[in-house]
Parts: structure tokens; C-alpha cells; sequence
């Protein structure tokens, strides 16, 4: 069996601004990419993710009593219009599939994406994203020294991210 | 009813999340902290002030992931979901008090947080140099984190203390008030 049980191939951080933060791989024998593919990676995918937000569509709300006294014939105003169940927020991409691999995005409430490529057939990936989430709340902001929205070089960080991915459950 | 929930999350989450250590140590820290600063600035209260609130300011950039990260909540849907977030979950996790929400604004942009409980401020007395009491705010480094973590969240708030028990008032009372929301990369709307 591969060395890496859970399926996961690598992690890519990227700030709110779409810069890339952070890269690296879980397993050995991945395409390898140049650091300026993966900026351009990055930014590409932080804009596409802009794009798939700002394109959720919007239905017509059904108007609940339209026998007011308003001159109101024309089409419905933009107000007239909503997104599917208002009380949840629009999300960009959450995954993106391939026969061979699959592409996950956690958006942070501030902004930062967490990009995770796993196999198409590994399970709890949204736990997995969670757990890396904390670690990064842990060992990279809580880290006095890390510079808010610059490159994650934090040793601890690696350190407990491979450890806990490589550890079984 | 999420009010309810909301003390629930932030209960579970002090209860079998959280490190806790020795409050003294907090305190005292803290102590130190606000001490040296007085100090430092000569007992320029307003500057110390400032450096409190600043240095809140970068905690809270940082502790917004953490209390993301621990509690898993979604963004909240008003202002008065947030400050009922604020002190069931945020104060109750990170400091284990809840202060009470209140005297809102009839616009819900404002309102005031009620620490019956503060752990910074055991042991405190304030310095008799005719000053202190009028000046220093002692737990100013608490209104930094909220802008700090708040502005993470896309939201622009102003906080200050208006009242503290160490001055001789009858509560501590922080008042917090929304700015604006940050729009967050999305272009403004084009019409």
C-alpha cells in the first residue's frame, strides 16, 4: 500500500488576497511543478473561485401579495430577485473532480483557502480540512513571529501537519 | 433559540477543547503587561491605552482562526447574532466569562458588552496618582481583540470602554459599534 494511507497529495494555502502561502506535497512521485506554476495555480484558482461566487444565479422571489395598491407592472426590480435559501451565505467552487484525483476548497470565514488534493475515493476529507485548519490556527497564527498574509514558514507546522496525516486513526 | 444554542457551543467547547491554564498566570502577566506600559509611557494613560488596544488589535487577527477553527460556526447572519457570538462563545472559550449583551441601539448597530467578571483585573488597583482612575482603562487590550478578530470577519467596528469597576463604577462596560461591513473582493456592483 502507498505510504500515505489517507489518500492525501498535497495541500495548497492561499491568502484572501490569492497569493499563495503555502505548498506541499504528501507523497512522493507527484508531478512536480515550479514554484511560479503554482503562484500562477493559485491565483488563477482564487479567481475562478471570485468568478463561481459572483455567478450563482439568482431566482425570482415569489412575491408574496402582489394585490397591493403599487403601479408596479413592469418586471420585478433587482430586489425581486434572490438567491435559493437567502439564509445561507454564497460559496465559490467547493471541488473540483477528475477521474484520478479530486480538488477540495475550505474557505475560511476570513478569507484564507485551504486547497486540498486527495484520490477521488478517499472519505472525510471535510474532517481531514477541518483538522488542518486547526493546526494552522494553532501553529502558524499563534505563532507571534508569523507575519499575517505572508508565506507560512512555520517548522512546527510541517512538523504536525505530517505527522498527523501520516498517523493512522 | 440560537441564543440558547450559542451558550451551548461555547459551554462544549471551554469543556473538552480548550487548554486552560493557571488564571494567575494570566493575570499576572497581564498585570505586568499594563504595568510596564505605564512605565514605558510615563504614565501617559492615553498612549497606554492606545498600546493596549494596538496590541489587541494584532491578537485578535490571530485568535479569529482559532476560535473559527474550535467552534466550526458560520458567518452570522446580523449584527446581533455576532455580539450574542461575541460573548457566549468568544468570551466564554478564551477567557471562560459571558458578558451580557445589552442597551442596543434601536439602528442594532450598537451595543454593550456587561463584564460582571473579569479575569484581567483580580488583584487590581489602580494607581492613586489622581490620574489612573480618570484615564487609564486597564482591559483596553479586550476592545483591540474584538476590532482585530471582527475586522478578519469583514466587519469594521469602533470599542471602547465607557465604565470600569476599577475606577469605582458600578459595572464594566464595553461599548461596541459597527462601522460597516467590509465587502470582500467582490467588485462593487455594476449597474
Amino acid at each position: 500500500m502507498p505510504s500515505n494511507p489517507r489518500g492525501v497529495f498535497s495541500l495548497i494555502i492561499i491568502n484572501k488576497a490569492g497569493g499563495l502561502i503555502y505548498q506541499r506535497e504528501f507523497q512522493s512521485g507527484l508531478r512536480n511543478l515550479s514554484t511560479n506554476d503554482y503562484l500562477v495555480l493559485a491565483g488563477t484558482f482564487h479567481g475562478v473561485h471570485a468568478i463561481t461566487r459572483s455567478i450563482t444565479p439568482k431566482i425570482p422571489i415569489a412575491q408574496p401579495a402582489p394585490s397591493t395598491t403599487s403601479t408596479g407592472t413592469a418586471a420585478p426590480a433587482a430586489s425581486g430577485y434572490s438567491y435559493p435559501n437567502p439564509g445561507v451565505p454564497v460559496s465559490g467552487l467547493d471541488y473540483l473532480e477528475t477521474d484520478k484525483f479530486r480538488l477540495t476548497c475550505f474557505q475560511t470565514l476570513t478569507g484564507t483557502k485551504f486547497l486540498l488534493f486527495t484520490d477521488p475515493l478517499t472519505g472525510g476529507v471535510d474532517a481531514i480540512i477541518q483538522r488542518i485548519y486547526e493546526l494552522y490556527a494553532d501553529y502558524v497564527m499563534k505563532n507571534p513571529f508569523y507575519q499575517i498574509e505572508m508565506p507560512v514558514r512555520c517548522e512546527a507546522f510541517d512538523r504536525h501537519l505530517g505527522a498527523w496525516l501520516r498517523g493512522r486513526t | 433559540m440560537s441564543s440558547t444554542k450559542n451558550s451551548r457551543i461555547g459551554e462544549e467547547i471551554w469543556k473538552t477543547r480548550v487548554d486552560k491554564v493557571n488564571a494567575e498566570l494570566v493575570t499576572l502577566t497581564y498585570g505586568t503587561i499594563v504595568a510596564q506600559l505605564c512605565q514605558d509611557y510615563d504614565s501617559n494613560y492615553h498612549d497606554v491605552n492606545k498600546q493596549l488596544d494596538k496590541m489587541g488589535y494584532n491578537i485578535g487577527m490571530r485568535l479569529i482562526e482559532d476560535f473559527l477553527a474550535k467552534s466550526g460556526v458560520g458567518r452570522c447572519v446580523n449584527f446581533r447574532e455576532t455580539a450574542d457570538m461575541i460573548a457566549k462563545v468568544g468570551f466564554k472559550i478564551f477567557l471562560n466569562v459571558t458578558p451580557t449583551v445589552t442597551n442596543w441601539t434601536s439602528d442594532n448597530t450598537q451595543f454593550s458588552l456587561i463584564f460582571e467578571d473579569n479575569p484581567l483585573a483580580d488583584f487590581v488597583e489602580l494607581p492613586d496618582d489622581g490620574r489612573a482612575q480618570d484615564e487609564l482603562w486597564f482591559s483596553n487590550i479586550l476592545c483591540g481583540v474584538l476590532r482585530g478578530s471582527l475586522e478578519m470577519v469583514q466587519m469594521q467596528i469602533e470599542a471602547h470602554f465607557v465604565s470600569d469597576v476599577l475606577r469605582g463604577d458600578d459595572t464594566t462596560e464595553m461599548r461596541v459599534s459597527l462601522v460597516r461591513y467590509i465587502e470582500d473582493e467582490m467588485p462593487p456592483e455594476e449597474e
